[in-house]
């Protein structure tokens, strides 16, 4: 009910919008005091509120990582919680002003969706997840024929799963819902076989059940996942200013800058460090984008850099433990890497 | 200008400001031009908006591939189906859990109402009792309650419960055997409906007999008999046509037979439960709204209570009950999008999909609008014409 409450008001928002040409995102966050930020209503190193309500994850870190480029202050955020089915008309209607909600990039949604898609902050995939217990003997994906599958409406991996089970001639009972709590729910008391999502947010998911050792995550990747923060189309000033948040994160950990070194790496005087830390004389760089010059310190400050934010939210430093894998830079036979700033 | 035209029609009335010929004409044109500005500016600003922002609009979307699968398909529909048969899937779901709700909130709201003024003490604290609990409760809740029930309470498919005639019922759902119509079935339906045919006559008869000499015949049982006979003497004679598919055991669900799924069960129970309360008390309503002069009368005359209920009460209070009851007939059919909460793959459940994969609000919205308007429409023009029927006839 409350995507169509926030489709009638979109579509009321865009009736009722005035029609002049608004202003810049930017100058509207600006003025406002705070970013708008579309995070998912829970999924696990991803965008979660803790026990003391503030959101956790990677997507919600990037929020941040935006704030402090913008304001200087990370704290300067207002999440907006939003199921899979709301957040392309909460961001298109300016309920907020980034969608930061594990999103797959994808032409449809690049073009017709009219959105605007930042980088991929975390390149995925979509897998199964079975309880062992419950089906031993089933220990891939292509045994799953005439199964029940949970899986959540309105995402990409409800037309993966049909493709999937088409291309392999195999039946399946797709039970669908909006919501992932609902999803989450179903699945843990017996409605599905099978839950399919991404693989990152099965092991999310997993810690959420009654008894996460009776499930597995089977081996099977059956698409591609680049996952990461969209903005409205048609302001690319507020494009760029994401987009270089983005390889912000990027290019500080490939220089080693990180959270607790931040203030001394000011000092350098390797011009690469200077440059992202607006520390050359007579670079502009920040202000170019309309930032200050210090929008690399702000961030990396805030949130650290892309590695610190990884393992704090989803590696080594979560109870999820997931590798860097493919998520590596670049330098490190990983996907991730940033253009230069210069 | 209209108004300047009329002042000279009318030039002796003194200032045209206090006539009210004028003033009426003045005010329907400001009323017409502030409806239809603000629509044209509405219209405008949506597409306006739409162009600026880059999102694509129109209906074409409708016939483009929908890519998502369906759980429960009326018709036949596979993820290479169009977006516009997803929509008509979602729409036959909510036709189908309506229909099904309307019937039984009818059946039980009927119950509980003449429940509620029986002279039994416990009969009528139970109705009471059920009344105020389901109408006081949200409808959403009394799905949720009724599909955790349903799979809190069910075993998993291994441990299925082993109903009579190979039915199976477990967390997954209700399964049946479903009939295999096999070559000659056709001859049951011909006798099924010829069997109907002829009830309608018996009746018919019987009515008419009893109009003249007063004597009653068994027309309940004759069309019991008529009705299940028949269709058994053509399966019989036509060589037993009919086979049975039986749900089995496969490694995950039951396959086979004919699955009732536990969305589809809870909502329908939920909204019929619900519902049900509402008519109860609209029953009692009507039968309240029936003179007591009437029962008493018809006691005078000799007829037992059933009968006063039946050929009595029940046809004078009906002229009360229809009317709110289409109300309630359209709560029901709204309230079914609620559907949504636990995955019955409803009108809005299908459309907001839609909506989400193609990003095009604003139409999927209308879609929606449209087809809800266009079934509690539907919905009223039906109960007008009962009503009509129902009305009392002056003589």
């Amino acid at each position: 009910m409350k995507h169509i409450a926030i489709g009638i008001l979109g579509a009321a928002a865009l009736g009722f919008m005035a029609s002049a040409a608004s202003a810049g995102t930017l100058d509207t966050v600006k003025q406002k005091g705070f970013l708008q930020c579309g995070v998912s209503t829970g999924l696990a190193g991803f965008s979660a509120p803790d026990d003391k309500g503030d959101w956790k994850g990677i997507d919600a870190d990037f929020c941040r990582a935006v704030a402090a480029a913008v304001f200087g202050d990370a704290s300067k955020v207002k999440f907006t919680p939003l199921s899979a089915k709301e957040r392309f008309t909460a961001l298109q209607s300016g309920e907020i002003d980034i969608l930061s909600r594990n999103t797959t990039w994808t032409s449809n949604r690049d073009s017709a969706l009219g959105l605007d898609f930042v980088g991929v902050t975390y390149y995925d995939g979509q897998g199964f997840m079975i309880n062992a217990k419950k089906l031993p003997g089933v220990n891939s994906a292509l045994q799953l024929s005439g199964a029940a599958v949970c899986v959540q409406s309105g995402t990409t991996t409800e037309l993966n799963l049909a493709d999937y089970f088409k291309k392999n001639k195999m039946e399946y009972n797709p039970v669908v819902f909006e919501k992932l709590e609902e999803v989450n729910a179903a699945y843990d008391a017996g409605r599905c076989d099978a839950y399919t999502t991404d693989q990152s947010g099965l092991y999310g998911i997993r810690l959420t059940l009654s008894s996460p050792a009776d499930h597995v995550v089977l081996p099977e990747i059956i698409s591609k996942e680049p996952l990461g923060p969209a903005v409205r189309q048609g302001d690319d000033q507020w494009a760029h200013i994401a987009r270089w948040t983005y390889f912000a994160l990027l290019n500080a950990e490939e220089a080693g800058i990180t959270q607790a070194n931040v203030d001394e790496m000011k000092t350098s005087t390797d011009p690469n460090i200077q440059r992202l830390l607006g520390t050359e004389p007579d670079g502009k760089y920040g202000a170019d984008l309309g930032l200050s010059n210090d929008w690399v310190v702000n961030i990396v400050k805030a949130v650290g850099n892309y590695g610190e934010m990884f393992e704090r939210n989803v590696g080594s430093g979560s109870p999820l433990k997931i590798a860097r894998g493919i998520n590596a830079l670049w330098t490190k036979g990983g996907l991730q890497y940033g253009p230069p700033v210069r | 200008m209209a108004s300047q035209e009329i002042l000279r029609e009318e030039p002796n009335r003194g200032s045209f400001i206090n006539d009210p010929k004028i003033r009426s004409l003045f005010f329907q044109t400001l009323v017409v031009i502030i409806v239809f500005g603000s629509l044209w500016w509405i219209v405008n600003n949506v597409i306006e908006n739409l162009q600026r922002l880059h999102i694509a609009s129109g209906f074409q979307f409708l016939r483009s591939r929908a890519g998502f699968d369906i759980s429960t398909t009326p018709i036949e529909y596979t993820s290479d189906s169009t977006y516009g048969r997803a929509l008509v899937v979602g729409l036959l779901n909510t036709i189908i859990v309506a229909v099904a709700g309307i019937i039984t909130a009818t059946i039980i709201g009927f119950i509980v109402g003449i429940g509620r003024l029986s002279q039994n003490w416990l009969i009528r604290k139970i109705c009471t009792v059920y009344v105020e609990v389901f109408r006081n409760i949200p409808p959403l809740l009394v799905i949720f309650f009724w599909y955790s029930g349903v799979l809190a309470v069910l075993p998993a498919p291994r441990e299925s419960y082993h109903l009579p005639f190979g039915s199976y019922l477990n967390q997954r759902g209700f399964y049946f055997p479903r009939p295999v119509w096999g070559d000659g079935s056709w001859l049951i339906g011909v006798a099924f409906l010829l069997a109907l045919a002829m009830a309608w006559f018996v009746a018919h008869r019987a009515s008419q007999r009893q109009m003249t000499t007063g004597q009653q015949f068994p027309v309940f049982w004759t069309s019991v008999a008529l009705i299940v006979g028949l269709p058994l003497l053509a399966f019989l004679l036509g060589g037993m046509p009919v086979t049975f598919d039986f749900p089995k055991q496969s490694t995950f669900n039951l396959t086979g037979g004919f699955q009732v799924k536990p969305e589809f069960l809870s909502l329908y129970l939920a909204l019929s439960f619900y519902t049900a309360a509402f008519i109860a008390e609209i029953v009692r309503a009507g039968i309240r709204g029936v003179s007591r002069g009437q029962t008493e009368a018809a006691g005078a005359l000799g007829l037992r209570s059933g009968p006063i209920l039946r050929l009595v009460v029940v046809p004078q209070a009906m002229r009360i009950v229809i009317p709110p009851l289409t109300s309630q007939y359209l709560n029901l059919t709204k309230n079914s999008s609620l559907a949504i909460a636990i995955g019955y793959p409803d009108l809005t459940a299908t459309a907001g999909t839609v909506l989400n994969q193609t990003g095009q609000a604003v139409e999927g919205v209308f879609i929606m609008m449209i087809a809800y308007l266009v079934l509690s429409l539907v919905t009223s023009f039906v109960m007008n014409i009962v009503n009509a029927r129902m009305a009392l006839v002056e003589r």
